[in-house]
């Protein structure tokens, strides 16, 4: 029988999984190609890579629907596939991990700067998110899984358009932040606590930190959002920054390393955990044998 | 009477209209427009982007700032034009395939557009062969290339290596910029120049053009 995200949560920490796009480019996704093509053209590579997570630990999957927003994929050209990349983004992976793993759908940013600094109409980004949860919802996502986000207003927006498609849902929000020497806070300069106070009142049952700079950075954050936050904190940090190595990219975290790192966060009252660009099924499972089960 | 300080100071701000009103005030009096973008606009936008770079302000912030410096532009413009100040030439932007970040890009635009470049600007996700048509069509002399991600970076060495197989490497330079970049990188795949940030980019590509 299927446990909620809540009732997991309430019994203890959550580990859910690592990385996608950067699985997706060593399984050859050409540089530059949006990740939603191969929900179209090589689903059997996803199916795997989700199976690699639930084997490693993972209680929680995520969807390659991250790039899926209507103004994204249209970005790509990509637009009149939107409902079909999203809808089947979670059959995917409910095929393959079964009805008692959650399947978490991911919304990323549209990539747009919202009016009046950027051209987006909040009101269309808004319909577009929409749009977005009400087709991951009806394929059967158990968790609307909102990440990446730097702009407190479009996070916003997505939290509010995704609460208003399903009232009992379970939604994650989650931004990503730079370290300043005043402190965490995202590219356009929204702080830990603003974002944490913002994105519960808006509906999210969680809120927290994804990608980033490495664990050594999201400790901060992390620390920060516990301080904070009145719901969940979920925190899936990157493998630290990618380096180029005599032409391959090479991320600097090893399993070890960022599972003793993640591990610490969740010690200190972190609810969800798990792994953004860079991580892969080793890292998850080194991360599940430090929490247990 | 506007001075330059309030000037530099409303473009700081983020403040079009007052950066426009100053600037409509200052080309009254007897300062030069070529001094006016020189000691004013182009050294506020530098200040702009050092405080970025610490994280002291946020991108909402350097945006409001690049378009007050374009709204004092607008202003400072037909008057540059008229004083036959000599146009520094024409620069091709853009950023790589695969990438879609644009901001920094277009900032860079701004600075060069500020600093008497045309630019012709041809937005993000930019192919090779289309970075070096664009530059024969606009007889342009350098080739301006961003790149955000370290997955795309490489697409760099690729455009370096088009106008170099296409025989071009003596008519069109290349620069290269974007967060994850370095000098040695840009050394590395044979780019004639690197810059960290907008300023320094306009800087380069006026060395670029002397040579
Ligand atoms: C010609 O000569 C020159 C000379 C100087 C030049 C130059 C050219 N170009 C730039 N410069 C220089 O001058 C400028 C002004 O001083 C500077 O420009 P910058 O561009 O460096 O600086 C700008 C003024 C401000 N900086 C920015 O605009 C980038 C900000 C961050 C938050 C960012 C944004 C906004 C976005 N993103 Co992206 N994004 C991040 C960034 C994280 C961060 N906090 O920095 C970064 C760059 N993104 C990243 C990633 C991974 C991605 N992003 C993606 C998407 C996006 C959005 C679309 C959502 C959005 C872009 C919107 C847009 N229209 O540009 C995806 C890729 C999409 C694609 N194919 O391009 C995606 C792959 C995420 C995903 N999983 O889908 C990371 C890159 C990691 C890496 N090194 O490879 C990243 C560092 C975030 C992170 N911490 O992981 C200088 O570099």
């Amino acid at each position: 029988m299927k446990v909620s995200l809540a009732r997991r949560l309430a019994a203890g920490v959550v580990v859910g999984d690592g990385g996608w796009g950067t699985m997706l480019a060593e399984r050859g996704l050409p540089a530059g190609a949006p990740p939603e093509l191969w929900t179209l053209q090589r689903p059997e590579i996803l199916a795997e890579i989700a199976r690699a997570y639930v084997d490693a630990g993972a209680e929680l999957i995520t969807t390659n629907t991250f790039g899926a927003s209507p103004m994204r994929l249209s970005l790509h050209r990509l637009g009149d596939r939107f409902e079909e990349i999203n809808r089947r983004g979670v059959e995917i992976v409910r095929a393959a991990v079964g009805d008692e793993v959650l399947v978490s759908a991911s919304i990323g940013p549209t990539g747009r700067l919202l009016a009046p600094l950027g051209n987006a109409d909040p009101a269309e980004v808004s319909r577009g998110f929409a749009e977005q949860a009400r087709i991951l919802v009806a394929a059967g996502a158990d968790v609307l899984c909102i990440e990446t986000m730097t702009d407190l207003e479009e996070a916003t927006l997505a939290v509010r358009a995704a609460r208003s498609i399903s009232e009992e849902i379970a939604i994650i929000a989650s931004m990503t932040f730079d370290i300043t020497p005043r402190g965490p806070f995202t590219v356009m300069g929204v702080s830990v606590s603003q974002a944490a106070e913002t994105l519960a009142s808006a509906g999210a049952t969680l809120v927290g930190s994804n990608c980033g700079a490495g664990v050594e950075e999201m400790r901060i954050v992390a620390k920060a959002f516990v301080e904070v936050a009145t719901v969940p904190v979920a925190i899936q940090p990157n493998a630290g920054l990618p380096r180029r190595q005599d032409g391959v990219l090479v991320y600097p975290e090893s399993p070890d390393r960022f599972a003793a790192a993640v591990a610490a966060m969740a010690a200190t009252g972190v609810g969800l955990v798990g792994g953004c660009c860079g991580t892969t099924p080793a890292h998850i499972a080194a991360l599940r044998r430090r929490i247990g089960r | 009477m506007s001075s330059l300080q309030e000037l530099s100071e409303a473009v700081q701000r983020g403040d079009a209209a007052a950066a426009s009103g100053a600037t409509t005030a200052l080309v009254g009096g007897d300062i030069g427009p070529a001094d006016i973008l020189n000691r004013a606009l182009l050294p506020a936008m530098a200040v702009i982007g050092e405080r970025f770079r610490e994280r002291e302000i946020f991108l909402p912030d350097v945006l409001l700032a690049a378009r007050a410096m374009k709204a004092a532009m607008a202003v400072l413009e037909p008057l540059l034009l008229r004083d036959g100040v000599a146009k520094s030439g024409v620069v091709v932007l853009g950023t790589v395939r695969g990438d879609l970040h644009d901001i920094g890009k277009n900032l860079v635009s701004v600075m060069l557009q500020g600093a008497g470049y045309d630019v012709v600007d041809l937005g993000s996700d930019v192919d090779a062969d289309a970075f070096i048509d664009a530059a024969l069509d606009a007889d342009a002399a350098v080739i301006g290339m961003s790149a955000l991600l370290t997955t795309t970076m490489t697409e760099m060495a690729a455009v370096v290596r088009r106008i170099e197989e296409r025989g071009l490497h003596d008519r069109l330079r290349t620069i290269v910029g974007g967060a994850p970049l370095s000098e040695a990188f840009a050394r590395e795949i044979g780019a004639d120049g690197f810059a960290p940030d907008a300023t320094a980019a306009v800087e380069r590509i006026r060395e670029l053009v002397r040579r």
